[in-house]
């Protein structure tokens, strides 16, 4: 399946690109991120470290263990400082 | 209810004295400004605010409609801007109504302290010394636990 990959904040600043589409048969998020550190260089150090990584399936929260097979859109980016 | 997220900068006079006008039922307004803050020791140039088209509204909708159940409002308004900000420029406006001020109080307070850390929002600060993301603090989301 191919799903829309969002970054924002300093990942989408490390990774160097907003969004993209990936192809991927992934099936939680942690697998995805897995696949994304393959990518190269960049992906690996954005990733270095989830726990701090925030994530969105479909513009809902979810968590690294949440289910992706229906996911049409995935977010990742830090802790939201609005306000 | 009504909600704005919005690069352009808003009114507070005019969008509060239009949130005022409410029915006869309405005995309590609160609203809350939140502006730029220059720190004097390492003064702001201006602050970028990055946001999530889409999933912010859908994300403050939701906090609303809690807040609106929980205190039984009878309205509520949400303002929020995103784009380049320099100090002293209003950031957010939240507007709560209800019967008594109690409520429309705690409402108020409830929705400051979601739109803090669940929604999309970040911010960047630039000064001579830089740039740098805000970091979100442990302070606000124990304040979250205040709501459990």
């Amino acid at each position: 399946m191919t799903v829309r990959v969002l970054y924002f904040s300093w990942l989408r600043e490390r990774i160097g690109v907003p969004s993209e589409s990936i192809e991927t048969n992934a099936v939680r998020v942690n697998d995805l991120l897995d696949e994304l550190r393959e990518k190269g260089e960049r992906y690996k150090l954005a990733f270095t470290q989830t726990s701090s990584i925030c994530v969105a399936i479909d513009q809902e929260l979810g968590d690294m263990d949440s289910d992706i097979t229906k996911a049409e859109e995935i977010a990742f980016f830090p802790p939201m400082t609005g306000g | 209810m009504k909600l704005s997220v919005q690069e352009e900068p808003f009114f507070p006079d005019g969008k509060i004295g239009h949130f005022s006008n409410q029915n006869q039922e309405t005995g309590a307004i609160v609203t809350f400004l939140g502006k730029v803050r220059s720190d004097p020791e390492n003064p702001l140039e201006y602050m970028l605010i990055e946001h999530y088209p889409g999933m912010t509204e859908k994300a403050i909708e939701k906090i609303m409609g809690e807040a609106v159940k929980r205190w039984n409002l009878i309205d509520c308004l949400v303002i929020h801007r995103y784009g380049k900000l320099t100090p002293s420029e209003d950031i957010v406006l939240v507007a709560t109504s209800s019967k008594h001020r109690r409520e429309a109080f705690e409402a108020a307070d409830y929705l400051m302290d979601f739109l803090k850390s669940r929604a999309p929002f970040w911010k960047k600060e630039v000064t001579q010394r830089g740039e740098s993301w805000v970091e979100s603090k442990e302070i606000d989301e124990v304040a979250l636990d205040r709501w459990k």
